[in-house]
């Protein structure tokens, strides 16, 4: 009679909903908590049987959010199969598209759904607590954060035509060109978006110091961190090996290709939530957890590949003595440092004299039955597989997504930030918002975090054991 | 005259239509100015407040996304099927072509990836799926249909404008409408 378990049942949808059920006990404790992700489309099943030269068009409409990278991964599993390469040029415009997503996706986690929180505050009032409320209070920021997602996706409609779900990037390179008038056109907006990826590092940086306990205990268990890592240990999101490291530093694997994953992933089903559990299979289910995401890619990395992200990583790695960082809080400046290697990143590419070449598609055909393709999407490690028949028909398709990976690690967050901060009857609308922005840290696509425009409603029902309500609190 | 309400909501889709949305940059304070955006981008079926519009983007799933669009559908004078899911269910609605078991064991059973020691979700506060994905229309009355994968920002921009304005948006102005 005295447990208790509390839902939280965030109203809201990226793909489906997400719920969280807190279990507390006798004493008022927090003794357990699910996250339910309610999110279910079957791309798995309903790409068998269709060719596999499809899959770059299908698969990112797996996520609007993250499109290119899905087409990045399930290209490079199309070219496995047919032995084919994308040309040099081809190479320099999928890694502009790749930059440009993963800026427009880290610019509107930050500055649509998070900085509310920094610059209003955590218990503002909810009905302003957003990116219109940050347009009243600090017009300046809230259209320099708009229009530094709009660089973001510009990098795509300026090659392709497109912003979201673009088309052209194929087996064996790039069916559009970038022109002389794009490329400058481009080349124009590198001076602002610095400008605010610097911006956005201040805003987090003040909030560091101002609130700095609360950073530094906000979800801080370890985990293993996986990301994807250049020739010689450095920052990459497009193509390059694994690098699997422990809580400590310790790096377990390294310059892995991304064709082996099976070998160090598994992945578990349950019962509460439609997304699996992935783990690190040589430590087992209970000890295999891992992260993948910027804070992930940051703490594996040796170095990033621009002297002013290389500036920042270098104040970042002192954080913890140079051994991974682990509080869930982090993953906002890393982010940050991100967006700005990619701001610096994409100007090297436009200058690159080959960039405006028409050398952009190698031809292939159907050689494998098998192919595997990988890529970093904004919040991680993304893996697609397919197995063909020897017409090039899908017999199989296996797809590991970014925010699957984290999907143990938000669980386990949640439960910690729910022990910090739910404790006995008296549950306060500013513990909504802190469990809310817990899930929010790890930016998933699913997801709670897109109280984008408006403010994202919730309802926490305190329940006796024998399902007699007895609170409820409402946030609309 | 009292400012417009506006709502815009997500069922079964990949948030892409949404995306789009945001696409429109700088021109959402002009939307903002126009109308009080209260809910977004999804909203608790019995917590929607009447609106004038009410962009929908994503098919119906699941006997939740079933009880929501009813209430969408009451609350809205507006309803607009936002994107080709809520159109007509384009990708959402591939596994229509397979029995939904099917479908589910291939992710939690069979997938290679998966271990041995997996269960099928089938907690209570999980949504059903239904066994056939559904487009809006199929439901409800919709009142505009905003086809593309996702719809253009520009289109998205000028149909919102001109309705908040009560007039009636121009197709002949709007450069790329199209499916896909």
């Amino acid at each position: 009679m005295d447990k208790r378990r509390i839902l939280i049942s965030p109203v809201t949808r990226i793909e489906g909903h997400a719920n969280i059920t807190i279990e507390m006990d006798e004493n008022g404790q927090v003794s357990d908590a699910l996250f339910h992700v309610n999110e279910f489309r079957g791309f798995e099943k309903f790409c068998e049987g269709r060719m596999y030269t499809e899959m770059p068009t299908i698969t990112p409409r797996i996520c609007g959010i993250c499109p290119t990278s899905h087409t990045l991964a399930s290209v490079k599993a199309c070219e496995m199969i047919q032995g084919s390469q994308p040309t040099y040029t081809a190479n320099l415009l999928r890694r502009l598209m790749h930059i440009g997503q993963n800026l427009s996706s880290h610019a509107l986690s930050f500055f649509h759904l998070s900085s509310p929180d920094f610059l209003l505050g955590y218990d503002s009032d909810p009905a302003k607590r957003n990116i219109l409320g940050i347009a009243e209070k600090y017009p300046e920021i809230a259209v320099k954060g708009i229009r530094l997602r709009k660089f973001g996706q510009e990098l795509s409609e300026r090659i392709t035509g497109k912003k979201i779900h673009i088309m052209g990037i194929v087996p064996g390179g790039m069916a559009y060109p970038l022109t002389e008038e794009n490329r400058k056109a481009l080349l124009d907006w590198i001076p602002e978006a610095t400008q605010t990826v610097q911006l956005g590092i201040d805003i987090i940086k003040r909030f560091h110091e101002e609130h700095a306990e609360m950073v530094q205990s906000f979800a801080t268990s370890p985990t293993l961190y996986l990301g994807t890592v250049g020739p010689t240990g450095e920052h990459e999101l497009y193509d390059g090996k694994l690098r699997f490291m422990d809580a400590d530093g310790t790096i377990l694997q390294d310059q892995l290709s991304p064709t082996s994953y099976l070998d160090y992933i598994a992945e578990r089903s349950v019962n509460w939530s439609y997304l699996k559990y992935p783990y690190y299979k040589p430590y087992g289910f209970d000890k295999g957890f891992y992260r993948v995401g910027p804070l992930a890619r940051l703490n594996v990395s040796s170095r990033m590949r621009t002297p002013l992200a290389q500036r920042e990583f270098e104040l970042f790695k002192k954080i913890n003595d140079g051994k991974p960082v682990h509080g869930a809080f982090y993953f906002h400046y890393t982010r940050l440092i991100e967006a700005l290697s990619d701001v610096e990143d994409a100007e090297r590419i436009l200058n690159d004299p080959q960039v405006t070449s028409l050398h952009i598609q190698h031809h292939g055909r159907w050689n494998y039955e098998e192919g595997i393709g990988s890529s970093e999407a904004p919040r991680g490690t993304l893996f697609h597989h397919y197995k063909t028949d020897e017409t090039g028909k899908l017999l199989k398709v296996n797809l590991l997504i970014a925010t699957g990976q984290n999907n143990p690690s938000m669980n386990r967050s949640v439960l910690e930030v729910a022990r910090q901060y739910v404790k006995g009857n008296d549950i306060k609308e500013g513990m909504l918002n802190r469990v809310e922005s817990t899930i929010r840290c790890y930016d998933p696509c699913l997801s709670c975090s897109t109280h984008a425009i408006g403010q994202m409603p919730m309802v926490i029902e305190v329940k006796d054991n024998m399902g007699n309500l007895l609170k409820r609190l409402e946030r609309h | 005259m009292d400012k417009k309400k506006l709502a815009t909501i997500w069922l079964g889709g990949c948030s892409g239509c949404h995306m789009s949305l945001l696409d429109i940059d700088e021109r959402i304070l002009e939307v903002a100015k126009l109308a009080d955006i209260v809910k977004s981008p999804v909203v608790d079926g019995k917590e929607l407040p009447p609106v004038d519009i009410a962009l929908v983007e994503g098919a119906i799933t699941s006997d939740e996304h079933f009880r929501e669009i009813l209430h969408i559908r009451k609350q809205a004078k507006t309803l607009i099927a936002f994107g080709d899911c809520a159109v007509m269910t384009n990708v959402t609605g591939m596994r229509n072509f397979f029995p939904l078991k099917e479908v589910f064991d291939t992710a939690y059973v069979n997938a290679i990836s998966n271990d041995k020691e997996g269960q099928v979700p089938n907690h209570p506060s999980l949504l059903k799926l239904n066994e056939k994905v559904l487009p809006l229309h199929e439901v409800v009355k919709v009142d505009f249909v905003l086809p593309g994968c996702p719809p253009d920002a520009d289109t998205i921009f000028y149909v919102l404008v001109e309705l908040l304005n009560d007039r009636l948006p121009n197709l002949s102005k709007v450069k790329k409408l199209k499916y896909g």
